[in-house]
């Protein structure tokens, strides 16, 4: 058996059995939906249908309703896009980087980020679709034969490369998401009484037995599938940055930004799964598995991306004006003092400053002030991708074709709509899906189990 | 008439010692049912290793490949095209711009590739009924599965070998 250091703090707490899991993860499907659920899935629906709306409205009139002029062509709607990919990427890391590094606490978590990572991915692939006007062509962005000569779609383009990387990521993350889910959906069909909800999680069980050669597999497939995801979310939002950084953009077109734009979405994920998870632990009573060394943990991850971007936005300044390239410079200059300097100045304190809080223990381990600088950070984040993308583009060479962007309702519509799409998706997950990976963590209660500690210690 | 055992503990390890002393006597586990892995269990009843790895990097090396044939047919061979000067005459001077896509569809192969084959081998698909022998052993408890078709003792034999053990549970069936 598996032993661990005593010092190191349980990641399970209390007198906990392996029975004791199953009930505290499987015990709210079987109940009834609890009223604050009721209550925040009608307030997300609601707006998520507002969403849906504006998104018809805008397929329907043109792109011409959001506040995109011929100056600046990409704002909110690659900004948001952007935004939601890098949300997207804590769930990969956490269920993969950590499962190549044997991190433990990633079982308590690894579940609803990889969920977080799904809805986020919908989401974002909803940007670029939409803002590409007609989007019952979208087909085109595919390499399929076709009738106009044969002309196919241009391999040379990080646009097309975009295309691949987020699908690939999309559906891979969903095979991993789905391949841990299958146990989990076993134990709740055999748990299940009333024969409706036994056989659709029959259904979704895939017929599950936990032989012990399937659980090699598992493992198995579990390891080859981190190992494959690990260098692909890095790729992912490399791709991303590459969108920005292969053009001739002063202020876009920079070496650093494919790890910048990685640590950043790390950052800006791990935010959000710590906005999530704060929540969904004391709405279905985990705080026995997600704990404040749990937050703790995520928090050391944000201080080290956080870090890591601010040190690139520095980078960035000082390159700008080192380089010797007055556009260069000037983009840079029209960032911290220009007509949107006060992104610029949100960015920078949502960002650089107010993550360095966290090496304060006392703030590290509050829960409360975690919630709180878990938003912090997630705004100043979409600020980040707005500064770059609109800022960068809005004065570019020739003044005369200087403008600036405004928002419409439809650009705030469909931004707000897709966190109530976003919201409603994950809160249909926390009700009917298992929110912890439940039967990997009684792979860890006897080794990191509180109660199995104590009896560890006395030997 | 050939029977069945299934014999249940209500803890991994016990199971494991049980297993290795069964197993020390000759006794062959046909099967063990668990809600999660247990670790040093596939050596004692003797899973062999899973060359699911092997059959990923070949689903990847497929990927890899057709991505490149792809790419050279698509941009080089049946329609280049002059884009902003790039090099649009040889694959291997186009070649970096053709990395991503490479690696994105070798991914994209291989992690498919492999689910779908571990989907397969194990019969674990949509629709397929449950095989565990009880409800709980997808909650707190461990089945071993002894028959007497894969052992030379008698029924009666095995049955004292298997209640040597710590057992939780014994539930012994005609085998079908």
């Amino acid at each position: 058996m598996q032993r661990e250091a005593a010092i190191r703090e349980p990641l399970i707490l209390g007198n906990k059995s392996y029975k004791d899991i199953t009930d505290d993860v499987v015990g709210p499907i079987q109940g009834p939906a609890p009223i604050g659920w009721k209550i925040m899935i009608t307030i997300s629906s609601i707006i998520a249908v507002y969403g849906v709306g504006c998104i018809l409205y805008l397929i329907g009139t043109g792109i011409g309703v959001w506040g995109l002029n011929k100056t600046v062509g990409w704002a909110w709607d690659i900004t948001n896009f952007v935004w939601w990919v890098g949300i997207g990427h804590a769930g990969t890391l956490i269920s993969a980087v950590l499962l190549l590094f044997r991190q433990k606490w990633r079982m308590a978590i690894n579940r609803s980020a990889e969920a977080m990572t799904i809805f986020a991915v919908i989401m974002a692939a909803i940007f670029p679709g939409i803002h590409m006007g007609r989007i019952w062509v979208s087909y085109w962005v595919l390499p399929l034969p076709n009738q106009f000569g044969s002309l196919w779609v241009n391999f040379n383009s990080p646009l097309l490369w975009d295309v691949f990387a987020i699908s690939t990521y999309f559906s891979v993350s969903l095979v991993f998401w789905y391949i841990g889910l299958i146990p989990d959906f076993a134990t709740i069909r055999d748990r299940m009484t009333k024969p409706f909800a036994k056989k659709v999680y029959g259904l979704l069980s895939f017929g599950w037995s936990g032989r012990a050669k399937h659980w090699t597999r598992f493992e198995e497939v579990s390891l080859v599938l981190a190992g494959i995801a690990t260098p692909l979310v890095f790729s992912v939002h490399s791709i991303v940055s590459m969108d920005f950084a292969t053009s001739i953009v002063p202020g876009w077109h920079t070496t650093i930004f494919p790890p910048y734009f990685v640590s950043g979405a790390v950052f800006s994920g791990f935010a959000m799964v710590q906005t999530l998870l704060l929540v969904l632990r004391k709405g279905m009573k985990l705080e026995s598995y997600i704990h404040v060394k749990h937050v703790e943990y995520m928090n050391i991850v944000i201080i080290v991306t956080g870090s890591i971007v601010g040190v690139a936005y520095l980078t960035e300044l000082f390159i700008s004006w080192y380089s010797g390239v007055e556009y260069e410079s000037y983009a840079f200059i029209n960032r911290f003092s220009g007509p949107y300097s006060w992104a610029y100045w949100i960015m920078m304190t949502c960002n650089v400053i107010s993550p360095q809080l966290f090496w304060f223990k006392k703030i590290r381990r509050s829960l409360t002030a975690t919630f709180a600088l878990s938003i912090v950070v997630n705004i100043g984040m979409w600020f980040e991708r707005y500064v770059i993308i609109v800022t960068s583009i809005h004065r570019d060479y020739d003044p005369s074709s200087w403008g600036e962007f405004y928002p419409t309702s439809i650009d705030i519509g469909v931004f707000v709509g897709t966190l109530g799409i976003f919201l409603t998706l994950f809160l249909g997950f926390a009700r009917f899906f298992p929110v912890l990976a439940l039967n990997e963590l009684k792979t860890i209660l006897k080794s990191s189990g509180e109660n199995y500690k104590k009896i560890q210690d006395k030997h | 008439m050939n029977k069945v055992f299934h014999v249940m503990y209500d803890d991994d390890d016990t199971l494991k010692t049980a297993a290795s002393q069964l197993v020390a006597k000759g006794i062959r586990v046909k099967e063990v049912f668990s809600p999660f892995p247990i670790h040093g269990i596939d050596p004692i009843i003797g899973v062999k290793r899973t060359r699911l790895g092997i059959a990923a990097f070949m689903y990847a090396s497929t990927g890899t490949a057709l991505a490149l044939f792809g790419m050279w047919y698509f941009m080089i061979s049946d329609w280049p095209m002059n884009i902003g000067g790039k090099p649009s005459f040889s694959l291997i001077e186009n070649l970096p711009a053709f990395i991503p896509v490479t690696f994105e569809f070798s991914v994209l192969c291989g992690a498919h590739g492999m689910a779908i084959t571990y989907l397969l081998r194990n019969g674990t698909l949509p629709g397929m009924p449950a095989t565990n022998p009880d409800p709980r052993t997808t909650d707190n408890m461990f089945v071993m599965e002894i028959t007497t078709e894969q052992n030379s003792l008698s029924a009666e034999a095995l049955e004292a070998a298997i209640k040597e053990t710590q057992l939780f549970e014994l539930s012994i069936k005609d085998y079908k």
